[in-house]
Order: structure tokens, then sequence, then C-alpha cells
């Protein structure tokens, strides 16, 4: 047998596993507009714990963006983030003029001129995408939390993470996903399909509620009964990180987890307020905020000039 | 800023406080960097280019045994750090 009929041969024994917990990875840009035609290009990247960001921004208004999931490699992360969009509108790193790294993996970003924190730079985005209003700012993030509060700049006044343990974060839902075998983007939805709220997953481990979902399932209760009472337990857990700064009205959440209507919508039950509207996509906040940073230090540098 | 420092788990909550506006202008000279027994304070340039104290990245998850031995039951009558950080901008919740 040659190695090309061993490995087909390999490939039908072995079936493809579906993997539920993979969101989808994405490229958006704003197709009216020409970069070629901005006189400052900034660049901001995001490499998170869970999904890296680059947001370019030009002239100060966000151009595009692309999404991916972060490797085993920061640098390569961010390098293969920028080159994602670069790609695609034709860009070389030369055009671009300032690059800030924000997130997890911040000090890793070889071509950032700039490191700058991921509270600060999801301050400043949330400050862009829901407007000079937004005061109180959830950041959901794939392994950490954080409670942060602005003022009408989107400087943050006063910051609360939780990053010992991943209790009410991005990955503890990719948990729940494959164990549910159900993909992450229906996970919110399907949490509404029930005919009684349930009671929220009791654990705040991610490791205990993957558990305790299991025995619930054992139980008798449906999938969706299950995600119900998961989406229950992640709104009641970050909902108490922000009652120890306080909540003020102007309340927007940023991070993957603002895109699952299923914790959202209960975070906003429990809280009794609704989140600002936007209609930019939640996740890229950190990178977006981190090039904004970078347009207006390069406008204090031509000040200086 | 209120820089909150530490963490939230099953025990307990475990933060401390670092109000940046008050530490900007040390009026203790820095003295918080000496008075911690667990050299746990450094100064750094936060992100908007304020030269401010904070709590070491690898001593944030461990503020629970880490400050223990400064508390009541350790011989102390006060802490250390806020006794020492004059301007009041060291604070512990627990």
């Amino acid at each position: 047998m040659n190695a090309e009929v061993a490995a087909a041969s390999v490939a039908e024994a072995a079936p493809e596993k579906k993997e539920f917990w993979r969101w989808q990875e994405n490229t958006v840009w704003d197709e009216n507009k020409d970069w070629r035609d901005a006189k400052i290009i900034t660049c901001g990247i995001d490499v998170g714990s869970v999904s890296s960001q680059a947001v370019l921004v030009c002239d100060g208004e966000l151009y595009g963006y692309n999404s991916m999931r972060t490797g085993n490699n920061s640098p390569d992360s961010a390098k293969n983030a920028l080159q994602g969009i670069m790609d695609k509108i034709g860009m070389k790193l030369e055009d671009i003029n300032y690059v800030v790294g924000t997130g997890y993996g911040r000090v890793n970003v070889p071509f950032a001129h700039k490191a700058i924190t991921e509270i600060a730079c999801h301050a400043r985005g949330a400050n862009y995408m829901g407007g000079n209003k937004v005061r109180t700012i959830l950041d959901m993030g794939g392994q950490d939390c954080k409670a942060i509060h602005c003022d009408e700049k989107g400087k943050v006044t006063n910051f609360l993470m939780n990053d010992k343990c991943a209790a009410g974060t991005g990955r503890g839902m990719e948990v729940i996903s494959d164990l549910m075998q159900i993909p992450i983007a229906e996970l919110g939805p399907r949490s509404f399909d029930v005919d009684v709220e349930p009671e929220a997953v009791s654990s705040i481990c991610v490791v205990f509620a993957k558990s305790e979902a299991l025995g619930l399932l054992k139980a008798g209760y449906t999938k969706n009964k299950v995600i119900a009472a998961y989406c229950q337990a992640m709104a009641e857990r970050v909902v108490s990180l922000l009652e120890r700064i306080g909540v003020e009205e102007g309340f927007f959440i940023t991070g993957g987890i603002a895109k699952n209507p299923g914790v959202v919508k209960r975070i906003e039950r429990i809280l009794g307020i609704k989140q600002v509207e936007t209609k930019i996509d939640s996740q890229i906040a950190g990178a977006l905020g981190a090039a904004l940073f970078g347009y207006t230090l390069m406008q204090k540098q031509a000040k200086a000039a | 800023m209120i820089a909150n420092y530490g963490y939230k788990d099953g025990s307990g909550e475990y933060y401390i406080s670092i109000d940046t506006d008050k530490c900007i202008d040390c009026a203790a000279d820095r003295a918080c960097l000496t008075a911690c027994p667990k050299n746990m304070f450094e100064i750094i340039t936060d992100d908007y280019d304020d030269e401010v104290a904070w709590v070491k990245k690898e001593c944030t998850r461990t503020l629970a045994y880490s400050c223990t031995e400064c508390k009541p039951a350790g011989g102390y009558t006060s802490l250390p750090c806020t006794t020492a950080c004059t301007p009041g901008a060291i604070k512990h919740s627990w």
C-alpha cells in the first residue's frame, strides 16, 4: 500500500471530529472607502488568550478588522491576524503609520510601536462603539473578565479584573458547547427555548460546572435547559464582579460573550438595565481602542513637530 | 483612577486598590516600595503616561497568602503599606 492510499483509508476510518466550540472567524472592511485616501493609518492588535484581532483605523475612523483564534505562538497570532486583512485589501505593513499591541500577548507583537493594557483599550473602544454616554464596561473575554468605569472621553476611572479562573468566561461557554454538541453560536438563542427558567448551575468553576451540566443531563434536563442554567450561572458570576465597582447608566458589554444573547439578556435582567446598542462587532473593542490610541499618539507627534 | 489588583474566589475577595490620582504626586516619597515586606509594589508608567505604583503581576493571584503576615494575626496593628502611604492611596478589601 502506498502512502496516499494509506492516508485515505485512515481518513475514511476516522471521520473528522466536529468542533462545536469553534466560532466564526471573519474579515470585514468598508468597501465604500479606500485606505489609500487616508493620511494616517493606525492599527491595533489584540492578542487575547483565545482570540486575536487586528483593527485598522483610517484618520480616526474604523476601516476594517480581522478576527481569528489565537494560536500557540503570540507573535505568529499577531502577524496572522494583521496579514489576514492586509492580503484582502492590498495593504503592506509599511503603509501603516503606527501599531499598538494590547491584550494578554501585547508584549509579543513584534511590529508594535507601543503596548497598552487591554483595560485602557477596551474603555477607549467602547467609547467609540457606544458613544460618550458609556460609563460602565463589562469585558467578557476568553479567559478573564473585567469590570471598567470610564469617563466621557473613554479614560478609565476604576477597573477590576478577575483573571484567576475561567469561570464566567468564553472558555467556559466553549466547554459547554462541546459537551452539548451544539454550535457555539446557537447556544444563546437555544437557552431561551425552555418552558421554565431553570436554577443556575451552582458551580462557579468551569471544570465543576461541566460535571454539574453532565449530571443535569443524566437527571433528565433537556440540552436547552442545561444551556439556560449555564448562561444564568455566567450572568450571575459576572454581575457579582460588576457589583464590586457598581454599575452606572451607559452600560456596555465587550468581548466575545457579548455576542451571546443568552448571557447578555440575563445580565440585563439581573441588573435591570439595557446595554448601549452598537452595530460594531463587540469582540474588536480592545483592538479598536488600541488603534485609536495609536491615532491620538500620531496626532500628538504631528502637533509637536 | 482606582486600580484594583487581586481576585475573588470561593474563600472571599482579595483586592489591593490604588487611587492613582493620589499616587501620582506621592507625598510619601514612594514609601510603599520599601514598606511592603514582600516587595509587592513597583512604580510603572501607566497607560496615560503617569508614574504610579502597582502590585506586581506575579503577586496579584496570591494576595490572600502574601499579605497574611501583615494582618493582625501576624502581630501588626496596622498594615505597613497603607501606613507608609500617607496620601491614603492604598486600600485593602479584606
